[in-house]
């Protein structure tokens, strides 16, 4: 099916890197969703690799009737984001997801420094809730079926994490 | 397969152990058929999870999913309890695969539906038909942007 990330990526994304990378990956993904957390050490290490050649830009694309907890997870990072902590607090949470739950956002908010009272109400902050809303829509209208998703120069990827770093590799030889 | 312009052939099947859906009484409104193998594999439940949680933007334009099986309404019933489903899910039973022969999507060598979509317009035109490989989740997009298109019309 369509395979064309809609709409491109632009100033409401959390980005890494430069927009004249050579490589622009984008994922879909699900702070609850084991595959996604098998998916980020591997993300990280195509970051590591390929330094200034990939630029990474992750949206959020919560199963929330599968996992309980995807759609605040995603918006503790996007709370975390507010206090410029973003990328902070999508590592956490991924990498402490066996003991995701509500109360543990918290603890991970309080490891990263972030104002807690602050963070709290941002939970709650509707402009949050339709960040993470709409990167959901756009990412069914660009033909996500599953998490995670990758698309790269905005096509989509059809293989796992392990497969886009071997991609890679293979064109950079 | 049927294609787009022909008229939806109309079925009764059970949508719960006591409740059957007829097809021509949802005039009116838009359906999505979504014609799928087997309740529990592996593709086809992220296929069912993933549009559990697209129902919302189905209902935007006026469209109502269906998903549909050769399994029996007691095993949809405990697929669709397992995966928290809030759609209907059809056992195309008995006869086995009747409804999936009328839409050109039987696979006789498995004895299951193949892997389709059909957008299904209020007049019960099929205005949208795609059959995916069986062994990829067709996701979501394909039918929003026919449901789109016939909003313009």
């Amino acid at each position: 099916m369509g395979s064309l990330l809609k709409p491109p990526v632009g100033p409401g994304d959390h980005v890494i890197g430069h927009a004249d990378a050579a490589v622009e990956i984008v994922e879909y993904g699900d702070f609850q969703c084991p595959h996604c957390a098998a998916a980020h050490p591997v993300t990280k290490e195509i970051l590591k690799v390929f330094g200034d050649q990939v630029r990474f830009v992750f949206r959020n694309f919560p199963l929330a009737e599968s996992h309980r907890y995807a759609t605040i997870a995603a918006i503790a990072a996007e709370a975390a984001g507010l206090q410029h902590k973003y990328w902070e607090m999508h590592d956490m949470i991924f990498e402490h997801q066996a003991s995701l739950s509500y109360d543990s956002l918290f603890v991970l908010a309080g490891k990263l420094g972030l104002n807690p009272e602050q963070f709290e109400r941002d939970l709650q902050n509707e402009a949050l809730r339709d960040k993470v809303e709409s990167d959901f829509e756009s990412g069914i209208r660009s033909g996500v079926n599953g998490t995670p998703s990758f698309f790269v120069n905005g096509n989509k990827f059809d293989g796992a994490a392990g497969d886009l770093f071997a991609m890679l590799k293979e064109s950079s030889n | 397969m049927l294609k787009k312009g022909e008229r939806a052939p109309d079925f009764t099947l059970y949508a719960t152990p006591d409740q059957k859906i007829v097809l021509s009484e949802l005039k009116g409104k838009n359906v999505i058929l979504a014609f799928y193998p087997a309740d529990w594999s592996p593709v086809c439940s992220d296929q069912m999870a993933l549009y559990n949680e697209t129902l919302k933007y189905f209902s935007k334009h006026d469209a109502m999913l269906l998903g549909i099986s050769v399994d029996s309404k007691w095993c949809h019933l405990a697929f669709s309890q397992s995966r928290n489903l809030h759609f209907p899910l059809l056992a195309d039973f008995e006869p086995k695969g009747e409804v999936s022969k009328k839409y050109g999507v039987y696979d006789d060598e498995e004895g299951e539906c193949k892997r389709a979509l059909f957008v299904i317009d209020k007049e019960g035109r099929i205005a949208w038909s795609y059959l995916s490989p069986t062994a990829i989740n067709p996701g979501a997009d394909g039918i929003l942007d026919a449901l789109e298109s016939l909003k313009k019309k």
